[in-house]
């Protein structure tokens, strides 16, 4: 395998001195996507686009005009529109389906030259926790190929672990970035919930879903989050907050005199692995020493976190995923005989097992007779969930909790047990519920040498906060 | 079974509707696509009214004016927060699976309008809520045997539909209400009241109840009226079905009807055990509609006048008899040409303001009606009308005439042309009318020359000659000769 540069940094003196060029760079990334093709990892590979790019972008480097990314390349998750490229979310249902348009995300990454390497794999529109839950097949965890990634967004966490490329976009509804980065052992960002534009990302729970950053250092998500964070006119819940010079912000150590950082009792208790609960508790005490101070706060209504979440995911899932009806594109089934039949045969053989099992609880908890009892009551303990969060931010910068309950499990081991994965999201979903920015960075391993993640959550739009806190989680 | 006017006066029937109004801004609802009517099939569409995966709606904020200025004008409270909402169902015309619309929220709620009655009097009927929402395409079924094709132009159209109280109590009340929606509609400028091109449709909720009753009886619903004559034939078929059906013992049930125009008939498609369950829940891609109080007082201060406050300045302003002013505001064009002949009149009066609404309303009036046109395919100029009125008014051409010279002005093709034949057929028909004018100066040369008429009278009828000559003469060659001819001749004989 190829040693790759590990930082943007890196690459730009590599690219300032001539040591390296776009298209060394971007072959070094194919042959270690060649090399690890076992690990499942895209869906569809853009090798001729991205080195007809990286020669282009060479000519602009030479000349003084590239943008501020020349020289970032970057894989993403296949549930973001990329204009002329087949669009799957991993799901039998958009097969032959082309994107007429680019992402706003993608729109502002490629104006500022970076280069994009592909369409990673995903669960199957984003549903799901071990990135099994794929038409194309489920990704193995580079770190030991018998286990999960995690998911949804998997094999982006897997793409940057692997060196396929320097940073992935991702995308969460529950903790799908943060998940995976715990369990392949690198750091993922969910930002705010509006912070940036879902225009072009295929919606699961609208309410919910943001784009999120898998990366190897936080300078790195700080240059591509001021590229593409801010309001954008075709996303109505995109915020107009400014957005910050995050680069020169981490350039500023944090003074631990002045931050406090919560941990919520709630986070401890049982279901949680031993090893993660003793890494974790031994971080907290490293900040500690180092000068933070250290509070327990409470959210307490994370009980209700996971049947709140499944409730109001699932129901926005139910009315999100209606377009997929074979009409107008993707798959048809087809010798139906009626218009509701093909209904019926294109959605029954065009979306998985778990795609469907949450169709059907949305649409159940939508229905008349049922809405008031499961998704009006839901909407209420979400308000709750806020508070608590809400609550807690007057005392606390920042709240620290393990990402997940275990480490990586074994491919199939859950696949026939829902619940216990949907308990995955336990850590996780409470920041989708609050629209709150929350990042997942490498804290230890357990006993079995698996790696797992830190959870920082931070207060709305204090992407900042969470990136220089990065930088001091070292284990 | 008694007949039907003795049942008509036993029961009454109760008369809601729900009219869909599609509002013409220039572009759709929740993107940026053109709403143009007239272009080719699916060339008005993108990703977001196309439904494609990752696109989002961005609400269109001069829906928010639109459906504001119609809740303005019929007295509606306007809620500050509003939201949209899902209603979910399946069909391939609609894009996401879903129609964006309003829910538990309308942005309007609780207004009314006034309808006028046959007996003079008005009534109020209620405006439950005004509330914003988009439109499906359009499925055409028979262009191929085996298959159905979609025109997804109209989809994502902008609409308000508008749901009033059962406060209807017969066919003419239901369509005098359609009447006056249809008029504020375009008054407003927000929709263009074409019912044919379905820019208006209107769905019909129907019960009846024993006349005193204070319960209503069990409703149904017609959707998708089209145009004032299914509204009214089909609210009648219906009331008529329901009172033969209580007549006969049996119950009227809740059902979605249709109504089929060529046998006259209502027929019920969907129970209400069947009925939808449209799953609705709020709409997480668009944000809370918030409306500020400026923003109230900016729309009512661009709120153009309405039918009331146009007859009121019409009886004040113009003194125009009120049935008068109603005939001429009914329709905003014709008033609006109305006005534009006043603004050419030179003599602004009382008078001239009343001929030329007469002309209006019925020479004007008859010629759009046969030639089955609108007032703005009329090809008179409010010059010309103004200049005929005016002539009318001054006496020197009588209101019977006026109808001769209005008929030949419509030979004019451009405004000079109308000009001139305005002027000349002016020249002629003063000339013809004024009899009265012409006897007076007939009798005035004859008692001017008493010698001359006796030598006429035994016999010396050459005369006339002189006579003719000199009446010519005094009316400065004007007088119709053969008018003083045979006035003279009368003049003469007797
Ligand atoms: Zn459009």
């Amino acid at each position: 395998m190829n040693s790759t540069p590990k930082s943007f940094s890196e690459i730009n003196s590599g690219l300032n001195s001539r040591s390296l060029t776009c298209v060394k760079l971007v072959n070094s990334y194919l042959e270690n996507i060649q090399s690890q093709k076992d690990l499942n990892v895209f869906i569809n590979l853009f090798e001729e686009d991205a080195l007809k790019r990286a020669v282009e972008i060479d000519g602009r480097l030479k000349a003084g005009t590239a943008g501020k990314l020349a020289g970032m390349v970057i894989s993403v998750k296949d549930v973001i529109s990329v204009k002329d490229k087949p669009l799957t979310c991993a799901s039998k249902i958009l097969s032959g389906y082309n994107a007429s348009y680019n992402a706003t995300v993608i729109d502002r990454l490629l104006e500022e030259d970076a280069i994009i390497i592909g369409k990673t794999n995903c669960d199957e529109f984003a549903m799901g926790s071990s990135n099994e839950n794929s038409f194309y097949g489920p990704v193995k965890n580079p770190v030991d190929k018998t286990r999960v990634p995690g998911g949804s967004s998997g094999a982006s966490a897997v793409s940057v672990a692997s060196d396929m490329c320097l940073l992935s976009l991702g995308s969460e509804t529950g903790g799908s970035i943060r998940q995976p980065a715990s369990y392949c052992g690198i750091t993922g960002l969910k930002m705010t919930y509006g912070r940036l534009s879902r225009y072009g990302l295929v919606a699961f729970a609208s309410s919910f879903d943001s784009i999120g950053i898998f990366g190897n250092n936080s300078s790195d998500i700080a240059v591509l989050l001021e590229v593409i964070a801010g309001i954008d006119k075709m996303d109505s819940t995109s915020s107009n907050e400014p957005v910050k010079n995050y680069s020169a912000i981490l350039k500023n150590n944090i003074d631990p005199a002045k931050v406090k950082i919560g941990y919520a009792k709630e986070y401890f208790e049982e279901g949680l692995d031993s090893d993660i609960k003793n890494g974790i508790l031994l971080q907290l005490d490293k900040l500690k020493k180092e000068g933070f101070e250290i509070r327990e706060i409470s959210l307490p209504h994370s009980r209700y976190v996971i049947q709140t979440y499944y409730i109001l995911t699932s129901a926005e899932a139910s009315s999100n995923l209606s377009r997929y009806d074979g009409v107008r594109y993707g798959y048809r089934s087809q010798n139906s005989s009626s218009l509701e039949e093909m209904y019926i045969n294109t959605r029954s053989e065009g979306f998985g097992e778990e795609v469907k099992r949450r169709i059907m609880l949305g649409t159940y908890v939508l229905s008349a007779g049922y809405y008031d009892a499961y998704y009006r009551k839901a909407q209420k303990v979400r308000r709750l969930i806020m508070n608590d969060f809400e609550n807690a931010f007057k005392e606390v910068d920042f709240i620290v909790s393990p990402t997940t309950p275990t480490t990586a499990f074994k491919l199939g081991e859950k696949v026939d047990d829902p619940l216990s994965m949907y308990l995955n999201d336990i850590y996780t979903a409470s920041v989708n519920l609050a629209g709150i920015p929350a990042i997942s960075i490498p804290a230890g391993k357990d006993r079995n040498n698996l790696p797992f993640g830190l959870q920082i959550m931070g207060k709305k739009f204090d992407e900042a906060g969470l990136l220089a806190m990065w930088n001091e989680i070292k284990y | 079974m008694e007949s039907m006017n003795v049942l008509n006066s036993k029961y009454e029937p109760v008369i809601g509707l729900e009219i869909h109004a599609q509002m013409n801004t220039a572009s759709k609802a929740f993107c940026g696509c053109s709403t143009d009517f007239h272009s080719s099939p699916n060339t008005n569409i993108c990703p977001v009214c196309l439904g494609y995966p990752g696109a989002l709606p961005a609400l269109n904020e001069m829906l928010v004016d639109s459906i504001l200025k119609m809740g303005i004008a019929t007295s509606c409270r306007v809620r500050e927060e509003s939201i949209f909402a899902r209603k979910n169902y399946f069909y391939p015309d609609l894009t996401k699976g879903y129609q964006i619309t309003q829910f538990e929220t309308p942005i309007c709620h609780g207004g009314f309008l006034k309808i006028n009655l046959k007996n003079n009097e008005t009534k109020k009927i209620g405006i439950t809520r005004i509330h914003m929402e988009e439109d499906a395409g359009k499925s055409i079924h028979d262009f191929h045997d085996d298959s159905s094709l979609i025109d997804f132009n109209r989809c994502g159209v902008p609409l308000i539909e508008i749901v009033s109280e059962p406060d209807m109590n017969s066919v003419d009340e239901a369509t005098r209400f359609l009447q006056k929606i249809k008029q504020t509609l375009v008054y407003l400028e927000i929709n263009d009241g074409n019912m044919e091109e379905g820019s208006l449709r209107c769905d019909a909720n129907i019960s009846v109840r024993i006349k005193g009753d204070k319960k209503l009886g069990t409703r149904t619903e017609i959707k998708n009226l089209n145009s004032f004559k299914n509204v009214s034939d089909a609210v009648s078929a219906e009331i008529k079905r329901q009172i033969s059906l209580i007549e006969s013992g049996e119950k009227v049930s809740y059902n979605t009807m249709t109504y089929n125009a060529k046998d006259k008939k209502t027929t019920a498609t969907r129970s209400k055990e069947e009925a939808h369950d449209y799953r609705y829940f709020p709409e997480p891609d668009l944000v809370k509609v918030k409306v500020t109080k400026e923003k109230i007082e900016n729309i009512k201060s661009i709120l153009p006048e309405l039918p009331e406050q146009k007859v009121m300045r019409y009886v004040t302003e113009f003194k125009l008899p009120s049935a008068d002013a109603e005939e001429i505001s009914h329709d905003k064009d014709f008033a609006g040409y109305f006005e534009r002949v006043v603004s050419e009149l030179k003599l602004k009066n009382e008078n001239n303001y009343r001929t030329a609404g007469n002309i209006l309303r019925t020479d004007v009036r008859k010629v759009l009606n046969d030639r089955k046109i609108s007032i703005s395919e009329f090809t008179v100029s409010a010059k010309v009308l103004a200049g005929l009125a005016e002539s009318v008014t001054s006496g020197s051409i009588s209101a019977s005439a006026s109808r001769e010279v209005f008929n030949e002005i419509l030979f004019g093709n451009t405004d000079d042309e109308q000009i001139k034949i305005l002027e000349n057929s002016l020249k002629k028909y003063s000339q013809v009318s004024d009899t009265g004018k012409i006897e007076s100066l007939v009798k005035k040369i004859l008692e001017e020359n008493p010698e001359e008429v006796k030598r006429y009278k035994i016999g010396e009828k050459k005369l006339a000659g002189f006579f003719v000559g000199k009446i010519m003469q005094e009316s400065k060659g004007k007088a119709n000769p053969k008018i003083v001819n045979e006035l003279l001749i009368k003049n003469l004989e007797d």
